[in-house]
């Protein structure tokens, strides 16, 4: 926390401008950036690295649509403070495609199983779909996986094949 | 969001003491609450302390088969961890029947203690809530309050206590362990821990100003091992108790020894219910006995003007909790 948030002593009760260096390390890459302490990872995703793939909704930790990686965990970055991640590894939807640009397998289920309309909510939905099958144990009752999604909400109404891409996933996954 | 300083606290005592002599500061960890409510300006702290790296985030084996909870141990931890599962499975259905997978990925043990009302009124700095800002009155009163408590509440605040772990806790008679910013340390029984809403509804806990939580000590005994949670809600998931019951027996052949009975959702604090476990213990598990506890449990509801549904949803909510045991230890008998 010392090395990456630097909180100059002299200016501790400087609220005209209290900012601090922030090193974020985003899908690999390490970023430099000065914030304000009140920017949250995602406005500095978006607003601070200009990566606008994590999609900002309800902003209160209500919807999933910031949903990002930090540490392999999944979180909501609208309500993550970006001076509070410190080294901590980051990874959003722009990291899951291969460097050639072939789509990671949820990405291609989402696309076979229709798990989107609109598309706002999909990076979203992707973050939490790939720490569910890669990090969590997936599991097998369709009810479940519902319930593991529940904290990214659609629309647009496209649950039902959200769900299938996960599963069509999860299947391949075991069958490796 | 109003601007604030942000300082990393290299360990508890220094934490404490920080928040201690500032008035205008707050510990973060998780933040799941405290963020939310700085961009609503409902919180506006001047200064936050990291205690995010002070080492409180395992869960340590203690003498006896008990453990204690670091407070910072993320809600999914806890949920997931195999002694809670065993030894008190109320406590990790409590956790995986609260908010979403993301948020029990970030929220704490300390933070979620704390958490705040999930009042419409509380959370909008233009409605008057004496929670907030104390005098203003209470708008919820002919407002809108469906979701509002039914034990514990007074005209001048009747916001329910929106946690699920908390109650899962009372239920299990934890400890809270906090550090004080003089260096002193205490242990709180949680029933000690929430104050119910008097004539000051901004003052919802024991704790003094900088006085850390630090970890929450479970003891093992033979009807912890046996307790479930019910939780009743407007949708499937992802959604704050309407009615939730922690419950836990002890049966003697068909006979209850040891009940423990806590709700969600319907009270200003967690509430645990000691009538209900009164009427439980001595008898036998059947279902006119669950009907009688869970009656004895909201014999003092106040219900108002639109949550007068929550008496009955809360009764049967308990008696679902009770039927579930029942049915696991004729399971484990047979």
């Amino acid at each position: 926390m010392m090395d990456t948030v630097a909180v100059d002593a002299g200016t501790r009760n400087d609220r005209s401008r209290p900012r601090f260096r922030e090193q974020l390390r985003v899908n690999g890459r390490e970023h430099e950036l000065d914030l304000d302490p009140r920017t949250t990872l995602l406005d500095a995703l978006r607003e601070h690295l200009g990566m606008t793939g994590t999609k900002k909704g309800c902003d209160h930790g209500q919807c999933g649509a910031c949903t990002v990686h930090v540490d392999g965990r999944r979180v909501l970055s609208c309500l993550t403070l970006a001076s509070l991640v410190g080294d901590a590894e980051v990874r959003t939807v722009e990291g899951l495609e291969a460097t050639d640009g072939t789509l990671h397998p949820m990405q291609e289920a989402f696309v076979a199983c229709d798990g989107f309309q609109c598309g706002y909510c999909t990076p979203g939905q992707l973050m939490s779909a790939v720490a569910l099958v890669e990090d969590e144990g997936c599991p097998t009752d369709r009810t479940q996986v519902q319930e593991a999604m529940s904290g990214n909400l659609c629309r647009c109404g496209a649950y039902p094949g959200i769900v299938d891409a996960i599963e069509r996933v999860r299947d391949r996954e075991v069958a490796r | 969001m109003k601007p604030f300083v942000l300082l990393p606290a290299s360990g508890e005592a220094e934490a404490a003491a920080s928040v201690a002599a500032d008035p205008g500061a707050r510990f973060i960890a998780g933040g799941t609450t405290l963020v939310d409510l700085m961009k609503l300006q409902v919180e506006t702290p001047g200064t936050l302390v990291d205690i995010t790296r002070l080492g409180l985030g395992e869960i340590e084996d203690i003498e006896g088969g008990g453990v204690r909870i670091g407070a910072t141990v993320r809600n999914s931890d806890l949920a997931n961890d195999p002694r809670v599962r065993e030894r008190w499975p109320v406590l990790s259905e409590a956790l995986l029947a609260g908010a979403s997978p993301q948020l029990r990925n970030m929220a704490t043990v300390g933070g979620n203690l704390l958490q705040r009302a999930r009042c419409n009124y509380f959370r909008d700095v233009t409605a008057a809530c004496n929670k907030r800002s104390p005098g203003t009155g209470c708008d919820a009163l002919e407002g809108h309050h469906r979701g509002h408590a039914v034990l514990g509440g007074s005209d001048a605040c009747f916001a329910t206590s929106p946690g699920d772990m908390p109650v899962a806790l009372v239920a299990l008679e934890a400890t809270v362990e906090t550090l004080r910013a003089d260096g002193s340390t205490r242990s709180i029984p949680i029933g000690d821990l929430y104050v119910p809403y008097g004539d000051d509804p901004a003052r919802e806990h024991v704790l003094a100003h900088g006085e850390l939580v630090t970890g929450v000590v479970l003891a093992p005994s033979a009807w912890a091992a046996r307790s479930t949670y019910a939780k009743a809600r407007d949708r499937a998931s992802y959604e704050f108790a309407l009615a939730s019951a922690a419950v836990a027996l002890e049966l003697d052949g068909g006979v209850i020894r040891t009940a423990r009975v806590a709700l969600g959702g319907v009270g200003t604090k967690p509430w645990r219910s000691t009538e209900a476990e009164a009427v439980l213990v001595g008898d036998e598990a059947t279902d006119a006995v669950f009907e009688a506890a869970a009656r004895a449990a909201l014999a003092d509801a106040r219900p108002r003007r639109d949550n007068g549904f929550k008496v009955e949803l809360a009764q049967r909510t308990i008696i679902r909790a009770l039927r579930t045991l029942r049915e696991r230890a004729v399971e484990e008998a047979a």
